[in-house]
């Protein structure tokens, strides 16, 4: 079938949701383009609360966030159950696939909203056989929230990104008996509140710079060694080896971006770089959500999503966007930044991560200290809210952290 | 006087805050935190410590297996081993809409346990 739209999404989760809200409002014609059956992504198996506070002003869960989110933007035309297996950014053309066969969608604008998908166990390099009894934590948190799966019996968890420690306590609560969550960083690799409510609260024990070096078991996992390190080097004589047979992987999650590669501007991490208007190195081209950055809270990608949404119909309705003024770069201390470039045309929140833990510390514009932060995380994303009035956001722009106390 | 640190878990803005206690570990004063609802959730750490609980329960005859549930407010964190029994041992026909009390009164606390997605018939 030959359809064509003035503004299509790909990807219907917080943040393609937010980009289909946006751009309807807006007054164009928009498709949404899903690979699963329904909206959401990854908010339907996130049962747990601490969505919504940005956007709908209440705690709520995962589920609820989607459900509501979705009545709020009302009626929009979407093919689910389909993937997109070509686009031609120069053409303004896409061809899907689903049951129904092989589709040719043109587009005025286009919103990229794909996310993320989580670094496998393997990636890892550990030695060791590859037994059954080895998940990702979102792979696990789908067969018990979703599917009614238990995982295993016994569980060690590697890892201590914000989905493990949220699975160890959701495996404990279903009666699985978790061992602890290992961390090879000398500091964790989620939000603080989790290791409170989330292992602190279930006596889960977080082993810092210590992670698993080996695996064993031949049809089903049987257990894995593990190890303390001390800065990246595995502690000999610290060996220990504990019996399990499942094994959690929560180590990261990657921008999936496998659509674009090589035809769009990305990062290192391989994340899409955008400017503050949301928008790529193509003038119709936008992306949001965790195919930018991984972000840890799922407002902030529905928020982007609405920006990239709106710009993207402004841009197919005819609308000229402001050029790019400014570009950002990461200097000390800065690990990540939501947006390289800048129209310096409105005020805007740059989202940044620390490179490492810091007890005070400023973030730097051009050297100039404009915002303090106490007990600085890379795992907690900082806001920086930027306006062009108060500060030069015009040239090279460079942004830094110092830690000014411990 | 004792002064402990905490995380306030209520929001993912996860403040940290510093309690001061009294010699018998009663709660004198909090700071750090950046609304009302820290206080109290220091207030309540250091006396009956309390949380929401959230899991899923069976459907029969729904398009998903299961139905995300959640407690509509908190309750004694000495209770929600408990409360995984009830919720675990509970089950719902189909539909279901988010919402919907799936366990009325949950072990006597006055909090209900409700359904936060939509289930259709199968």
């Amino acid at each position: 079938m030959k359809m064509k739209y003035d503004v299509v999404v790909l990807g219907g989760g917080a943040a393609g949701m937010g980009a289909v809200n946006a751009a309807k409002e807006q007054g164009a014609s928009v498709l949404l383009i899903e690979r699963e059956a329904s909206t959401g992504g990854v908010l339907n198996q996130c049962i747990h609360t601490g969505f919504g506070l940005q956007v709908f002003k209440i705690e709520l869960t995962g589920p609820e966030y989607h459900e509501m989110y979705i009545e709020k933007t009302g009626k929009f035309d979407a093919l689910y159950e389909t993937m997109v297996l070509d686009v031609d950014l120069k053409n303004g053309k896409l061809i899907a696939m689903n049951a129904h066969g092989n589709h040719e969608i043109e587009y005025r604008s286009l919103v990229l909203a794909t996310g993320a998908r989580e670094r496998p166990f393997e990636a890892l390099r550990i030695p060791g056989t590859r037994p059954s009894g080895v998940f990702t934590a979102g792979l696990a948190q789908k067969f018990v929230n979703l599917e009614n799966h238990l995982p295993g019996h016994k569980a060690v968890i590697v890892g201590s990104g914000d989905i493990g420690m949220i699975m160890a306590r959701r495996l404990k609560l279903e009666g699985v008996e978790v061992e602890g969550v290992y961390e090879i960083m000398p500091y964790p690799g989620g939000l603080t509140r989790n290791i409170a409510q989330c292992l602190n609260d279930y006596d889960i024990p977080l082993h810092l710079s210590t992670s698993v070096i080996k695996v064993y078991g031949k049809r089903r996992l049987e257990g894995v060694t593990v190890v303390e390190f001390e800065n990246g080097m595995p502690l000999s004589g610290t060996e220990r080896f504990i019996e399990c047979d499942t094994l959690v992987a929560s180590v990261g999650l990657i921008p999936e971006n496998d659509l674009v590669k090589g035809k769009i501007e990305m990062g290192r991490d391989e994340g899409i770089i955008v400017d503050d208007l949301m928008r790529t190195n193509w003038d119709n081209v936008f992306a949001a959500g965790n195919n930018v950055c991984i972000h840890d809270l799922v407002d902030f990608a529905t928020v982007e999503g609405e920006m990239a949404g709106r710009n993207a119909a402004k841009v197919a309705l005819g609308e000229t966007l402001p050029v790019r003024e400014g570009m950002f770069s990461a200097k000390d201390g800065i690990r990540v930044l939501s947006a390289k470039y800048t129209t310096a045309s409105e005020p805007f929140t740059l989202y940044i991560r620390v490179e490492k833990p810091m007890g005070i510390a400023t973030v730097n514009l051009d050297g100039k200290a404009i915002k303090g932060v106490v007990n600085a995380r890379p795992s907690e994303m900082i806001e920086l809210n930027l306006d062009p009035k108060k500060y030069n956001l015009k040239g090279k722009i460079e942004i830094s952290a110092k830690e000014v106390k411990r | 006087m004792k002064i402990i640190d905490m995380v306030c878990i209520v929001c993912p803005m996860g403040c940290q805050m510093k309690v001061t206690l009294d010699d018998d570990g009663k709660f004198v004063s909090v700071k750090g935190n950046r609304c009302p609802k820290g206080e109290a959730y220091a207030r309540d750490e250091v006396t009956d410590p309390k949380r929401v609980v959230t899991s899923s329960v069976k459907v029969v005859g729904g398009k998903m297996q299961l139905v995300s549930v959640k407690t509509d407010g908190t309750i004694p964190k000495r209770l929600i081993l408990d409360a995984m029994k009830s919720i675990k041992s509970s089950s719902v026909d189909a539909p279901v809409k988010r919402g919907d009390k799936v366990i009325k009164d949950l072990l006597n606390t006055g909090v209900n346990v409700v359904a936060t997605r939509t289930v259709d018939k199968n």
